[in-house]
């Protein structure tokens, strides 16, 4: 520390130049890099309402909401029953069913795996809830993720009963 | 590369040299001296060549005809095969142009790997050419993406969900890829956008990857050092223009089988149905050239994991010059590298046997062994080998291995004196 370099004058209005070139570098590149996230078109469309009256017992129905598919699914008594007793410790993404579905006989899920996006198959599976095609992933009946590489349990998106044949989505 | 200076001959052409050095640059790339014994292994640098120019070329014109947007994409796909003159073959040249691009891009890789031409002093060119083949696996897979059929919207779907993976930020990005919450029309415009770009920074990375070649020079089969414009050499034309010429011809023989005898043979049938983004197919694979990679995907038995170690496969390959310790660099000298060259071919043709298979039974046992072995050959093998393997003593010249071979000697004196009478001078 014998030898300290001062700073010059020259130094000091280098360091400003760059610092100032460089924050409108990155300003003029934000909105190009920006325009690619979701549009105000692609956002209007958030919620989806839905009849649910038609849809029998053990039954699933699809509907596409911000263009992907969701499963609403009457549960049978059975299906409730085994989704319920399942140990919490045996689970990879542990919840509970009743925080799952608002209504046990209703379950509502994003239909889109948690692993890369495909779209599970219904009544499928080592533990007869949903099985995804593509890489082997399966789920509850509660959708939980039970087997294979997901990480997580199947999605619940945001819904509620507008009355009891009606679920907004959203 | 030519040591002499090259004059152009007539006063116009020295003027026009002088401000813009286009005719020196052309004399070099005719007198560039090649090894006289590149075998037709090296004659896919300019079958790439090729292969870029028809798929820039045809993709021009298939733009002219192509649109964009959910809604017609598939129509128009199918308009460009029933309604536009000579559109069923412009497609049909444009799909299976990137089937072959890649074939010969496995073959270019290969031939890389077999004669270490990824070696000191050539590890900059080994850069490059990994840099083009990524960008070739994005540009296919964007292009894969355009047709709208099942098996675009849930490639594109898979491939970008690899994304979501990373932590904390991975689902931003996801969202900010797709420009919506799901693979959509924001999703198939800029993939269009960005398909159209790719081929022109590839083609700017292959005249650097062609300009960081011509410093060195050529490796040879032997893998020892030549010594520039001497007997060892001969000028680039026209040499090994013909040489090429040949070979490329046979090529486009292949090429054109495949485009006029089985033009959807190397495809998915599930691509001809319309993307429906609530109905997965029963069995998504990729093309046939990223299925390595896809099994590794699949090997791993998680999310994070499994993708980490994908792109790991291609990135150790950048690794590659320093992991590989030993200074021989032709296979031919190194009797061990030599036989695991093969079994890493093997390996990889495993892979890509098993990315087309469902991941379970034997097929996910046997991927996660290939995938092991692909790392150890890589991060273990390959630094060990280079320093316990003996190696074949090395010829001290690329005449030697011909010249070696019993007869040669006599073979050649036969040919001079039937040319030059008994005192043949031309032989020594």
């Amino acid at each position: 520390m014998s030898k300290e370099i001062k700073p010059k004058r020259r130094d000091f209005l280098f360091t400003a130049t760059y610092t100032i070139g460089g924050v409108g570098i990155a300003s003029a590149i934000w909105p190009l890099i920006h325009q690619m996230n979701p549009d105000s078109s692609v956002k209007a469309l958030s919620t989806t309402e839905v009849d649910v009256s038609s849809i029998e017992r053990g039954k699933t129905i699809t509907v596409l909401w911000r263009g992907k598919p969701i499963f609403i699914k009457r549960r049978t008594e059975k299906e409730i029953e085994e989704a319920e007793k399942v140990d919490l410790e045996d689970l990879k993404d542990p919840e509970k069913d009743s925080d799952r579905a608002k209504n046990p006989e209703w379950l509502v899920m994003v239909g889109v795996c948690t692993h890369l996006g495909c779209v599970p198959l219904g009544n499928k599976g080592e533990y007869k809830g949903w099985f995804c095609p593509c890489h082997g992933s399966h789920y509850d009946t509660s959708g939980r993720i039970r087997k294979g590489p997901a990480p997580k349990n199947l999605e619940i998106p945001k819904y509620e009963f507008v009355d009891s044949n009606t679920i907004k989505i959203g | 590369m030519s040591e002499i200076k090259y004059i152009p001959k007539s006063k116009l052409a020295q003027w026009f040299d002088k401000r813009l050095p286009l005719l020196t640059l052309s004399h070099h790339l005719m007198e560039y001296p090649t090894p006289k014994n590149l075998n037709y292994w090296w004659t896919f640098g300019g079958i790439l060549t090729f292969c870029l120019i028809t798929q820039i070329v045809t993709g021009l014109v298939l733009a002219m005809h192509y649109v964009a947007h959910v809604d017609h994409a598939f129509e128009s796909i199918e308009h460009i095969m029933r309604d536009v003159n000579y559109g069923w073959l412009i497609r049909y040249v444009h799909a299976n142009g990137a089937s072959m691009f890649f074939l010969a891009v496995y073959i270019h890789i290969f031939r890389s790997l077999f004669y270490g031409s990824y070696k000191e002093p050539r590890e900059v060119i080994w850069i490059i050419g990994l840099l083009i083949y990524i960008l070739m696996m994005a540009t296919a897979f964007m292009g894969y993406v355009l047709p709208w059929g099942q098996m675009s919207f849930w490639g594109a779907t898979v491939i970008t969900n690899l994304f979501s993976a990373i932590p904390f930020i991975g689902e931003s990005i996801t969202t900010w890829l797709w420009g919506g919450y799901s693979v959509d029309n924001p999703t198939l415009n800029r993939f269009y956008s960005l398909h159209y770009l790719l081929p022109f920074l590839i083609f700017g990375l292959v005249v650097l990857h062609i300009w960081a070649l011509h410093i060195p020079g050529n490796n040879n089969p032997v893998g020892i050092d030549v010594k520039k414009n001497s007997n060892e050499t001969m000028p680039f034309h026209p040499y090994m223009v013909m040489k090429d010429l040949f070979a490329l011809l046979l090529f486009i023989t292949l090429f054109l089988w495949f485009v006029f005898f089985a033009p959807n043979a190397l495809g998915h049938p599930d691509n001809y149905i319309e993307a429906n983004p609530l109905v997965t197919p029963a069995h998504i694979v990729p093309e046939w050239y990223l299925l390595p990679f896809y099994a590794i995907l699949r090997a791993i038995p998680s999310k994070l994991g499994g993708v980490i170690f994908m792109f790991a496969a291609i990135f150790i390959l950048m690794l590659l010059p320093w992991l590989d310790t030993s200074k021989v660099r032709s296979a031919i000298f190194r009797p061990i590298y030599k036989k695991l060259f093969w079994l890493l071919v093997f390996v990889v043709i495993l892979l890509g046997y098993l990315g087309a298979k469902p991941p379970e039974g034997i097929y996910l046992i046997l991927s996660r062994l290939a995938t092991a072995y692909y790392f150890i050959h890589f991060l273990l093998i390959l630094p060990l080998l280079g320093r316990y393997e003996k190696t074949d003593p090395l010829p001290r010249s690329i005449s030697d291995p011909v010249l070696d071979k019993p007869g040669m000697i006599n073979k050649f004196k036969k040919v001079a004196v039937t040319y030059e009478g008994e005192n043949a001078s031309s032989f020594k």
